[in-house]
């Protein structure tokens, strides 16, 4: 019986061992070089552990004191010793930071033909947008092998999107955009964290990312309710909030107009350069009177607290569905 | 040779208790609470400091305990935002950052170096105040509510969102700063200008070279988190718009200037603890450290690159990724004086006579973790992985590996090599050993299997957290029970010794040093007669007679 | 004690931590360089910050510059640089063995000049900041003309009187020490054996002007108040 015990124990004990998950799903097209990476610092880390531990260990053994007055013979110094230690690890971190620094670099740039995906942090749930206008509350829609790139940012605090499977992550700030890319390569359904703490329920701040076929994926954008796209929606606030009024499409109004204006380069009074992007629009919107145009006046009104991020997000979207400047060269 | 101060030969013992030394020479609560001498005041800020490591214990085992079940086992979300936060600030600027230095370093530097006391011992006296009068603020902050904004305040969050008490928590980390930046200068100055004739830089111990490397950080980082706590307050209480960005402030701003301090103040807490580690390795394997100077330079390159890194806590925050590379190339660089030591701390061991002193015991549990805990930082350093492993539980094992297994490690390591110097007493051998094994034992079931949690993505300071984690989870809470059980031993017979231990004689571990020259407990004035040094540390080896 | 025989021969003054004056001396001094080293630290994160959201908002932290009043600095910056040459003065005449009366004089006189530092400052300046709704948190009003300059007036003058708060402090700190190296210097203490505390304290005195001599320009100076018209 005792046996029987003990056999039903270990089985019991190895099943739980054997359930400890190691390694996490691998879904993304970085995903396994980023492991590689993992997996080559764990043998360094190992290495090293476990060589000064056993020569520790072995020293401690084999010149262990074998008499109270035992007096082992003096240290001798040895430069090429020291320099050897010293250079041979440098070496290596420098083979480590190379590797690293250029799987980050590539990890870092959105391919040119990425969907974009718009991301809202708040207290405690993501709010998802594609430009087609669906949106998702904690939930993430994506096809599998299409490169996607979500621009986010937050509505309260400091929150960070992470997903763990695609090994990707990037803070959600208030105040700016940050984005991060990935292509799914596996279908699937993948966990969503908040990895920056947030306040009292950072830890329920989760969801899902459902990576799909290409045509599940058009089944599902257009299924459910019909919906407006993003820009659709933003130039409907766009006359909703009185834009209009000003920003006249033919310039005549008050405001400059908008229209091949995201991705130019805009000259401001005092003499500076901005580019035309999500940040400045958005600046323009919430602060206007931090960007000051050479031929008007700064009259525009501020809309801090009257929209929220999201529809800033819309606004915006309108505003590159007026034309980029490339398209405007491209087209002639 | 050097003075011997009174001969302790077999046979001719003279009892403690009988002759007159620091502890004796006064009693009463005032001569304690206005003494000057360091000795005392070591010994004020051991008491201070063990009492606020209990406290911040305290709250990890009620952390532990709460994550052995996914949805949370013991306290509500917000309750358990406000343990980790509390844990957290305590630990770092309550225990981690004095405890060495305030303890260790207040009672040995002027020892160490031949001197009578630090160069400014009302200063010191004051330092210990501050620091009082600041673990006052944060324990207040602690009954009152709590603070729940991660050790780290960052804003919006602590500035306008969170409804907890931040401010009293940052005016008691504000006040304790002070303390440390008072040793720190108190230090420099001793060490600058009150070495005994003879002594030169590089005749001194590497635990005085780790104090001042030590003291450059304390000196130079700690007015920067003053300042940035202090902008904080004022962000709080009148919304001036310099970190919420909902009002023009730049919340990224607060993060730089936060880790601008906090990444060397992690110095802070290791270089000390590496000073106690060329001590004990030194003493019982009865040699000459491998490479003093080498290991001597190392702690200052550690102290000067500790204030270029600080960018790597920041690498998902969407700064520029040329940004990221810079702080990355100097992260890994500041890794390589660490490896510098730990190669000559286990060369020193090389066809030396080794004893396994508790003391020894917890240096060589200090060289595997460090090293463990070191080499997991280049997961960090490096960006690609960074971005994987930041904001999760691999973080919480690396620094704890680093600070547990490593600081804690060493400071309890000194505590029990000194003990005897510090008390006249002896505590047990075996028990003591034995607390070393269970803490080494508690140590790596608590903290390895948050590695594998982070890797697999578990974020951290998660009250509740996805079923496939509990497993790890558990393991980690069983791990921290032992580990707390091992904390309590040595609390429990170092105690005990106090009274009941044998007597001990001034050198019990035949070590070299001139604190080893005083009786034990020493007297005030540390020395009858300024000794004057006429030979390296370490010389185990030497000519003519040790004094054994 | 050993050095029971010895006592006699030590100057009033001396710390038995030390072994002799000149180490207690050497010991003095570089423990205020290191202090002041700390301090520096602190004003410099403090100036950190000022010059970057200075960079960010230049129209605001301009228009708020253009409000302070330069005379007032100017005087002030006159008045801190003679209490700094009065303070020198006052360790020479220590050094030189100067009667005590010059050497209380010269200290005194750094005292005044510190007290109408601070007497122009408070009482001129941010008495009238305070009239005109200038302080934040204290009725402070936000004028219609400063709408081209954007929200940010108000924090120009957080950090404004922030920066001029934390230094006047350090000046009213210094302030006491002054007064105790006064009582200290009419007791007749200081000689040309023993002026540590004098030379300890001048070196804090000089920081404290330092400091001014950065806060005045970057506060007062930088506004665009004497811009060139047509000239940015």
């Amino acid at each position: 019986m005792i046996t029987g015990l003990m056999e039903s124990g270990f089985s019991n004990l190895a099943a739980a061992v054997a359930a400890i998950p190691i390694h996490p799903t691998s879904a993304s097209s970085i995903a396994d070089s980023v492991d590689h990476l993992y997996y080559f610092l764990t043998m360094i880390t190992l290495f090293f552990t476990f060589g000064i531990f056993t020569t520790i260990f072995y020293f401690m053994v084999r010149f262990r004191r074998r008499s109270p007055d035992e007096q082992p013979a003096d240290t001798k110094t040895h430069l090429a010793l020291e320099l050897s230690w010293t250079i041979i690890p440098t070496l290596i971190t420098v083979v480590i930071f190379v590797w690293a620094s250029s799987l980050y670099f590539e990890n870092s740039r959105p391919p040119e033909a990425s969907t974009e995906i718009f991301v809202v942090g708040k207290q405690w749930m993501w709010h998802i947008q594609h430009p087609e206008g669906v949106r998702e509350i904690n939930e993430l829609h994506v096809p599998v092998n299409a490169p996607i790139k979500i621009t986010m940012t937050s509505d309260d605090v400091i929150h960070d999107f992470y997903i763990p499977a695609f090994r990707v992550k990037k803070d959600a700030v208030p105040g700016r955009y940050t984005s991060l890319w990935f292509q799914a390569t596996k279908i699937g359904t993948y966990h969503i964290f908040c990895a920056q703490y947030c306040g009292a329920d950072h830890a329920e701040m989760i969801g899902w990312v459902y990576v799909m076929s290409p045509t599940d994926y058009a089944a599902w954008l257009s299924g459910g309710a019909r919906n407006e796209s993003m820009a659709q929606t933003g130039e409907r606030l766009f006359t909703q909030l009185g834009c209009v009024t000003c920003h006249v499409a033919d310039n005549t109004g008050r405001g400059p107009s908008l229209a091949g204006l995201y991705g130019k380069q805009e000259k401001l009074r005092n003499g500076d350069m901005k580019l035309v992007d999500e940040t400045l629009i958005r600046q323009a919107i919430v602060t206007p009177n931090s960007i000051i145009l050479p031929n008007y006046p700064p009259i525009m009104p501020s809309f801090q607290g009257q929209i929220n991020e999201e529809q800033v997000l819309q606004l915006i979207a309108y505003v590159k569905s007026l034309g980029t400047e490339e398209r405007k060269t491209n087209g002639k | 040779m050097s003075t011997t101060v009174i001969p302790e030969m077999p046979g001719q013992e003279i009892p403690a208790e009988s002759r007159v030394n620091y502890l004796n020479a006064s009693y009463g609560v005032k001569s304690w609470l206005l003494t000057t001498d360091h000795k005392r005041i070591a010994l004020l800020y051991l008491g201070s400091i063990t009492l606020m490591f209990f406290v911040g214990g305290f709250f990890a085992v009620l952390m532990r305990l709460h994550l052995i079940e996914p949805q949370g086992a013991l306290v509500a979300p917000e309750t358990y935002n406000k343990l980790f936060t509390m844990h957290g600030v305590i630990m770092v600027f309550f225990f981690l950052v004095p405890s060495i230095p305030a303890t260790l370093g207040n009672f040995l530097v002027p020892m160490m170096i031949g001197a009578r006391d630090l160069a400014f011992p009302r200063l010191n006296l004051l330092s210990w105040y501050i620091y009082v009068i600041g673990a006052a603020f944060t324990l207040y902050a602690v009954i009152s509510g709590g603070v729940d904004t991660g050790w780290t305040f960052y804003t919006p969050y602590s500035s306008t969102f969170s409804h907890t008490s931040v401010i009293p928590t940052a005016l008691g980390v504000f006040i304790t700063g002070f303390s440390s930046i008072l040793t720190g200068l108190n230090f420099v100055v001793t060490i600058h200008k009150m070495r005994a004739p003879g002594l030169t830089w590089f005749r001194l111990p590497l635990f005085i070279w780790a104090m001042y490397a030590t003291s450059i950080i304390f000196i130079l980082g700690t007015p920067v988190i003053a300042i940035t706590l202090f902008l904080l307050g004022l962000e709080r209480l009148l919304h001036i718009g310099i970190f919420d960005p909902a009002i023009g402030g730049d919340p990224i701003l607060f993060q730089h200037m936060f880790w601008f301090y906090s990444h060397p103040a992690v110095y802070i807490m290791i270089l000390p603890g590496m000073g106690v580690m060329s001590e004990l390795i030194t003493c019982f394997s009865r040699k000459r450290i491998f490479g003093y100077t080498f290991v001597a330079f190392s702690s200052l390159a550690i102290a000067i690159i500790s204030f270029l890194v600080w960018g790597h806590h920041m690498f998902v925050t969407g700064q520029s990724i040329y940004a990221g590379l810079i702080f990355s190339v100097l992260s890994f660089l500041v890794a390589i004086p660490s490896a510098v030591k730990v190669f000559n701390w286990t060369a020193t061991l090389y066809k030396g006579s080794i004893s396994y002193d508790a003391p020894m015991l917890y240096a060589l549990g200090f060289i595997g973790l460090f090293t463990m805990g070191g080499l997991t930082g280049l997961f960090l350093a490096s960006l690609a992985t960074d971005v994987h492993l930041s904001g999760t539980y691999f973080i919480v094992a690396h620094f704890h590996y680093i600070m547990v297994g490593g600081a804690v490690m060493a400071y309890l390591g000194g505590i029990h090599f000194w003990w005897p110097k510090i008390t006249g007493r002896m505590y047990p051998d075996g028990w003591a050993r034995f607390a070393a094994l269970v803490i080494f034992v508690g140590f790596n079931l608590t903290f390895f299997p948050q590695f594998v949690l982070g890797y697999l993505g578990m974020p951290r300071r998660y009250a509740v957290y996805p079923g496939e984690f509990q497993v790890l989870n558990v393991m980690s809470s069983a791990g921290a029970s032992i580990l707390g059980i091992g904390y309590l031993i040595p609390l429990i017979y170092l105690l005990w010794s106090i009274r009941y231990g044998p007597i001990a004689g001034p050198n019990p571990w035949g070590a070299k040093g001139l604190e080893w020259e005083t009786p034990s407990p020493p007297p005030t004035e540390n020395f009858e007669e300024i000794p004057v040094v006429r030979e390296d540390a370490y010389n185990y080896a030497n000519v003519g007679g040790s004094r054994g | 004690m050993a050095d029971m025989a010895v006592h006699g021969a030590h100057p009033p003054g001396f710390k038995h931590q030390f072994e002799d004056m000149d180490q207690q001396r050497a010991a003095a001094s570089l423990g205020m360089w290191v202090f002041l080293v700390t301090e520096v630290m602190f004003f410099g994160g403090l100036f950190a910050t000022y010059i970057i959201y200075r960079a960010l908002y230049l129209p605001a932290f301009e228009t708020g510059s253009r409000l302070l009043n330069v005379k007032f600095g100017a005087a002030n910056t006159a008045v801190l640089h003679g209490s700094s040459l009065t303070m020198a003065l006052a360790i020479h005449a220590a050094q030189d063995g100067k009667k005590k009366s010059e050497q209380v004089m010269y200290l005194v006189l750094t005292m005044i000049l510190g007290a109408i530092f601070l007497f122009l400052k408070f009482n001129f300046e941010w008495r009238a900041d305070y009239h005109e709704h200038l302080i934040p948190g204290f009725h402070f009003i936000i004028r219609p003309e400063w709408s081209a300059a954007g929200p940010h007036v108000p924090l120009f003058f957080c950090f404004y009187f922030f920066m001029t708060g934390l230094h006047a402090l350090h000046m009213i700190i210094g302030f006491g020490i002054l007064a105790t190296l006064t009582v200290m210097a009419h007791r007749g203490r200081f000689n040309s054996e023993y002026y540590a505390p004098l030379e300890v304290s001048g070196l804090y005195w000089h920081f404290v002007d330092i400091v001014w001599i950065f806060l005045f320009p970057l506060l007062y100076l930088i506004g665009g108040r004497f811009a060139m018209p047509g000239v940015h």
